[in-house]
């Protein structure tokens, strides 16, 4: 990492996603009493949210591995606190763990609630539990994020001030990154689900400023390429773009980001960079060598020569 | 000069004395405030009348002197208001009253006044800046005092734990500056307050400051300081210097003398 500086240049962009990891995980009871863990996706209105059910057990247990939830059947309500709880709205047709619920709190309150009762989504290869505070980057801001915007966890103010006086503008958009896996065979081979994105003016200039004046567009996170790639598509809060091979990118020239399983969506966004043959390489020489994998692991750069 | 129109304010001891003052003025100006306390029932009074005054007003429940406390005010905070422009550490504890002389003074009271006027405005710091520094917009006011540089026997914890924060800023503003982040310490100086009242019973309330008039005072400081938009960052005499410690009984609005100020 402390190398990054050598491989950018002045005139080059980062865009980094500066949105914080809010604490997305919260067990309650159905109505039958039936343990349930409830991830949220995505905010959709004022008191409603999209989210993921799991069954019994805990986050030491894999995801894939998890019991399922008890069937939740539209206006049942799960019981997170005394007067805290959520009512499914309906489910997907993905999936019946992929649900809108509707909390009976709003504002301030249901923020203070979620901070209260909720925890960061876990990950079972941790030996200990995640914290809040681990689960930030040094910019976050607004929690949108229901799993951290990981490739920006290795960076530290050192590195980005060094790169600032170097003459690489650094700046943030926000991407309310969803989960990585639910468990659910379903779900997860729909992922990404539509995500909600905000690219402040000051970014959207300097993308538009770098690319005229021949410099790169180097996206911090799979989640930074696809709020650009949208953006370029037209206007809007939420995206379901999809990026993979043949997708012919329009804005962003490079990307910093963590080792991805050929499973992963993240590794089909990839392969809008790479072709197939240099990225299973890449991939081979990352096991052969022992590279971590993961949220907390080794990062890439890809890079256009 | 900023706008505060449409701006987000996060007001550490927001439910009353000076932080409740600020939250009056930045809100009538169109800033978005959220306040932190630890009393709900007060927090909620404050947050009412910004409303009822046509202004928008968040409280977050909680202890800046509690480690755990801090992603959650930072991660309210910004879900509500926006990300933050304006942090303001104001919060602060004395400490056990009558105030102690240091030999008298239990190690535990010191680590709490460290945790709660020291720690916590370095830890809610480190939660905002990164994301003002990116935003190439922000202030930081970490509200000092006079004990912090005068050593005023039986002050000592208050004291020096101020002294630390006021370094704190001068360090951090010399990290940061050549961003357009602006860090200031103020010194209020003596005003009609309970925290006035508990440390000092016998004063005379007549004899101190209005903590709407440094309010004012503090809200003038950070339009001085502000330094959004420019593109040279360089600290020059024309603005505060980044990372001042300003006395408000020495301040005068810039109609009055020209800004008064040291680094």
């Amino acid at each position: 990492m402390e190398h990054l500086p050598d491989h950018l240049r002045s005139g080059d962009l980062l865009v980094v996603n500066d949105a914080a990891t809010l604490p997305a995980s919260l067990r309650g009871r159905d109505g039958k009493n039936n343990q349930v863990e409830i991830r949220l996706m995505a905010q959709l209105d004022e008191r409603v949210w999209q989210a993921v059910a799991l069954g019994a057990g805990d986050w030491r247990t894999p995801t894939e591995n998890r019991p399922a939830p008890p069937r939740l059947r539209k206006d049942e309500e799960i019981q997170i606190a005394a007067n805290f709880r959520a009512r499914v709205r309906g489910e997907d047709r993905l999936s019946g763990r992929l649900l809108d619920l509707e909390f009976n709190l709003s504002g301030e309150e249901l923020w203070r609630n979620l901070y209260q009762y909720g925890k960061p989504v876990q990950y079972s290869y941790l030996d200990d539990e995640l914290k809040l505070w681990s689960a930030q980057n040094i910019y976050s801001s607004r929690p949108w994020a229901v799993e951290m915007p990981s490739a920006g966890h290795a960076l530290s103010w050192r590195l980005l001030l060094k790169l600032i006086r170097k003459g690489v503008q650094i700046v943030p958009l926000t991407h309310g990154a969803g989960l990585s896996s639910t468990g659910d065979i379903n779900i997860d081979r729909a992922l990404p689900l539509a995500e909600k994105f905000e690219i402040p003016p000051i970014t959207m200039e300097a993308v538009r400023r770098t690319r005229a004046s021949g410099g790169r567009v180097i996206a911090v996170g799979t989640s930074v390429v696809r709020a650009l790639e949208s953006a370029s598509l037209g206007p809007g809060r939420f995206t379901s773009l999809k990026l993979g091979p043949g997708y012919e990118r329009k804005t962003v020239d490079g990307l910093l980001t963590g080792t991805h399983d050929v499973s992963e969506s993240h590794y089909q966004l990839l392969r809008a960079f790479l072709p197939e043959n240099i990225l299973a390489g890449v991939s081979r020489h990352l096991e052969e060598q022992d590279y971590l994998t993961h949220e907390f692991g080794d990062l890439c750069l890809i890079l256009p020569v | 000069m900023l706008d505060f129109n449409g701006k987000s304010a996060l007001i550490t001891g927001g439910s009353r004395g000076l932080g409740g003052a600020l939250a009056l003025r930045l809100s009538a100006e169109g800033a978005k405030v959220v306040l932190v306390a630890r009393h709900k029932a007060e927090l909620d009074e404050v947050v009412s009348e910004v409303r009822k005054n046509g202004g928008t007003a968040f409280g977050v429940v909680a202890d800046v002197g509690d480690k755990e406390s801090v992603y959650p005010i930072a991660g309210q905070a910004a879900a509500l208001a926006g990300p933050i422009d304006i942090l303001i550490n104001n919060a602060s504890t004395l400490g056990p009253v009558p105030l102690r002389l240091i030999p008298d003074t239990d190690c535990e009271d010191f680590e709490r006044a460290l945790q709660v006027n020291t720690i916590g405005p370095f830890r809610l710091i480190k939660a905002v800046v990164g994301s003002m520094v990116l935003r190439q917009t922000g202030v930081i006011v970490n509200i000092s005092s006079d004990a912090a540089v005068e050593p005023y026997p039986s002050w000592g914890v208050y004291g020096a734990s101020k002294a630390a924060l006021d370094h704190l800023t001068r360090i951090a503003a010399l990290e940061l500056d050549d961003t357009s982040v602006r860090f200031l310490s103020v010194d209020p100086g003596e005003m009609n307050t309970r925290m006035h009242a508990d440390a000092m019973p016998d004063a005379d309330p007549a004899s101190l400051q209005d903590p709407a008039v440094i309010a004012e005072k503090i809200m003038m400081m950070i339009q001085q300081s502000d330094r959004t938009g420019q593109s040279d960052q360089s600290s020059q005499s024309s603005w505060i210097a980044n990372g001042s410690r300003l006395i408000a009984s020495e301040w005068r609005m810039p109609y009055e003398s020209g800004a008064r100020a040291s680094r």
